[in-house]
C-alpha cells in the first residue's frame, strides 16, 4: 500500500513539473530495466531516466513481462528523473512458479513478489553530449529490496528477506560508430534479483558482479543490442547462473518506449535452461 | 547470441572507416549540404521552442555559415568563415532543451534528405561538443 501511494505521489508530483519535458533525444533516457532503473533490459545505466533536462522534472512507468520456460515475472514500476542528475524508482515484481511451485512444495502457481526502491546519482559525465572525450557518463545507484515472501525464501535457505545492491555504472554514446557502451559493477547478495531472497546456505557475503550491454543505434529510435549480467550463487538448493539478453528497443514516440528482448537466464530454482522472451512498454510524463 | 552481437558489432564499426570524403558525399556534397540546412531553418522556425531565437535573425547568413561549419565538420572540402560558437551564441541565454531541439530539428531535415544514419551520427558526434560553447543557461 505505501508503495502505491508513493507511486501516485511520484506521478502526481511529475505531472505538477512535468511542463516541457521533451528535453533529451529519444532512447537516450534509456528504458526501464528488470529492477526499475533506467538501462537496458538487464542492466541499469548511468542515463538518468526520463527525457527532462538539467531544469527539468520527468517521469515515467512500465511493465515488463518476462515469460522464461518454466516461469514468469511481472515488474510494475515508476521513476522520477530529477534536473538530469538523480534518479527514484519503485518497482514491484510477481515472480509466478507455474508448475515448479508444486514441486517446490507451495502449490502450483505460488507467486513470490518483491518490492524494489532505487536511487541513482549522476556522478560525472555526459554520454550523449561529450563526443569529443572517452569519458563516460558515471552514475552510482542503490536498490533496496524487501521479498514479501520471507518464509519462503528462507526455506530455501535463503538468510534474508531483503538486501542492498549498490552499484556504478558507466555509459558513453559513441556517435560516430552509432553504438552505445555500458558497464555496470554491482555489489549483491540477491539471489536471482531477491525473488529466492538474499545470500544463503552456499554464501552469504555481498559480491561484485559485472554487468554490460552493448547497442548498435539503428535510427534515432531504434536501438538493438546485447546484455550481460553475472550473478552470485549463494544457494545450495538453487543454482544460479549469467543472465544475458539480445534486445531490440524502439521509440515510436517520445511517450512511448517498447522493448522486445530474448533472454538466456540459465538454472532458476530447479529448472535449467530458462529462456524466453522479455517484452517491456514504458511510458513517460 | 555473443558472438552475433560482436559480429554485428564489427561489421558496422568496420564499414566506417572507408574513404575520407565518404561523409561529405553521403550528404550529397554542398547542394545536399544547403538542402538539408535549409530544411533545418524551416524546422527551427517551426519549432516553438526555437522559433525566437531564429525568427528576427538574419536567417541568409545563418544558413550560409551552418553549410560551411558542417562541411568542414564532415571533412569536406571548405573553409568556416564564421564566428566561433561561443562569440555567435553569446547573450542568446540557450538551455539544454533549446539546444536538443535545435539537435533534432537537424535530425528530421536529415531524415528528410534521407541521409545514412551513420553520416548523420558523424555529423552529430562532431557538433555535440559544442554544446559547452553553445549552452549558456
Ligand atoms: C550544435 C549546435 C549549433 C551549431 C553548430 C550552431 C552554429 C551556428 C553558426 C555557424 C552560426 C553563425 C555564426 C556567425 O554568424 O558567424 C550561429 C548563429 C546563431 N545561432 Fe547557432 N548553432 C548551434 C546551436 C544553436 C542553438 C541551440 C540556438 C538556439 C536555440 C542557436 C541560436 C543561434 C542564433 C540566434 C544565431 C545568430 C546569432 C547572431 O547573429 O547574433 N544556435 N549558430
Amino acid at each position: 500500500m505505501i508503495k502505491f501511494s508513493l507511486l501516485f505521489i511520484f506521478l502526481t508530483l511529475s505531472n505538477a513539473f512535468a511542463i516541457d519535458t521533451s528535453g533529451k533525444l529519444l532512447l537516450t533516457g534509456g528504458v526501464s530495466q528488470i529492477e526499475g532503473a533506467a538501462g537496458g533490459g538487464l542492466t541499469p545505466w548511468a542515463f538518468i531516466g526520463g527525457y527532462g533536462t538539467k531544469d527539468q522534472i520527468a517521469a515515467n512507468a512500465f511493465y515488463t513481462n518476462v515469460n522464461i520456460t518454466d516461469y514468469r515475472l511481472e515488474t510494475f514500476g515508476a521513476l522520477i528523473g530529477i534536473l538530469d542528475r538523480a534518479e527514484i524508482s519503485v518497482a514491484k515484481q510477481t515472480f509466478d512458479t507455474e508448475d515448479v511451485g508444486r514441486l517446490l512444495g507451495l502449490g502450483s502457481g505460488f507467486k513470490i513478489r518483491q518490492n524494489i526502491f532505487g536511487l541513482k546519482v549522476k556522478i560525472i559525465g555526459d554520454g550523449v553530449l561529450d563526443q569529443d572525450s572517452w569519458l563516460p557518463q558515471i552514475s552510482f545507484g542503490a536498490q533496496y529490496k524487501k521479498n514479501l515472501m520471507g518464509e519462503v525464501v528462507k526455506s530455501l535457505k535463503a538468510t534474508e528477506d531483503h538486501g542492498l545492491d549498490t552499484y556504478l555504472t558507466a555509459t558513453k554514446i559513441i556517435l560516430s560508430q552509432s553504438i552505445l557502451v555500458n558497464a555496470t559493477l554491482r555489489r549483491t547478495k540477491a539471489n536471482q534479483l531477491g525473488i529466492l531472497g538474499f545470500g544463503g546456505d552456499g554464501n552469504d557475503k555481498y559480491k561484485y558482479e559485472m554487468e554490460g550491454s552493448l547497442a548498435y543505434l539503428i535510427c534515432r529510435n531504434l536501438a538493438v543490442g546485447f546484455e550481460f549480467r553475472s550473478k552470485p550463487d549463494n544457494l545450495k538448493v538453487a543454482r544460479e547462473q549469467n543472465w544475458s539478453d539480445a534486445f531490440l528497443a524502439w521509440a515510436p514516440t517520445k511517450n512511448i518506449s517498447i522493448t522486445t528482448a530474448y533472454t538466456t537466464l540459465g538454472n532458476i530454482a530447479l529448472k535449467d535452461d530458462q529462456k524466453g522472451f522479455y517484452n517491456s512498454i514504458q511510458i513517460g510524463f | 547470441m555473443l558472438k552475433i552481437a560482436f559480429t554485428l558489432l564489427f561489421i558496422f564499426s568496420t564499414s566506417s572507416f572507408a574513404a575520407d570524403l565518404s561523409t561529405y558525399q553521403d550528404f550529397g556534397e554542398k547542394p545536399g549540404l544547403t538542402k538539408v540546412v535549409d530544411d533545418l531553418m524551416v524546422n527551427l522556425l517551426a519549432n516553438e521552442k526555437t522559433r525566437p531565437f531564429f525568427e528576427k535573425a538574419d536567417q541568409v547568413h545563418i544558413k550560409e555559415k551552418l553549410v560551411e561549419q558542417f562541411c568542414v565538420q564532415i571533412d569536406g572540402p571548405c573553409t568556416y568563415t564564421g564566428q566561433t560558437m561561443k562569440k555567435a551564441h553569446k547573450g542568446h541565454d540557450i538551455d539544454t532543451s533549446e539546444f536538443y531541439a535545435l539537435v533534432e530539428a537537424l535530425q528530421e531535415s536529415m531524415n528528410k534528405n534521407k541521409i545514412p544514419q551513420r553520416a548523420q551520427n558523424k555529423l552529430l558526434a562532431k557538433l555535440a561538443p559544442m554544446h559547452k560553447d553553445i549552452i549558456n543557461k
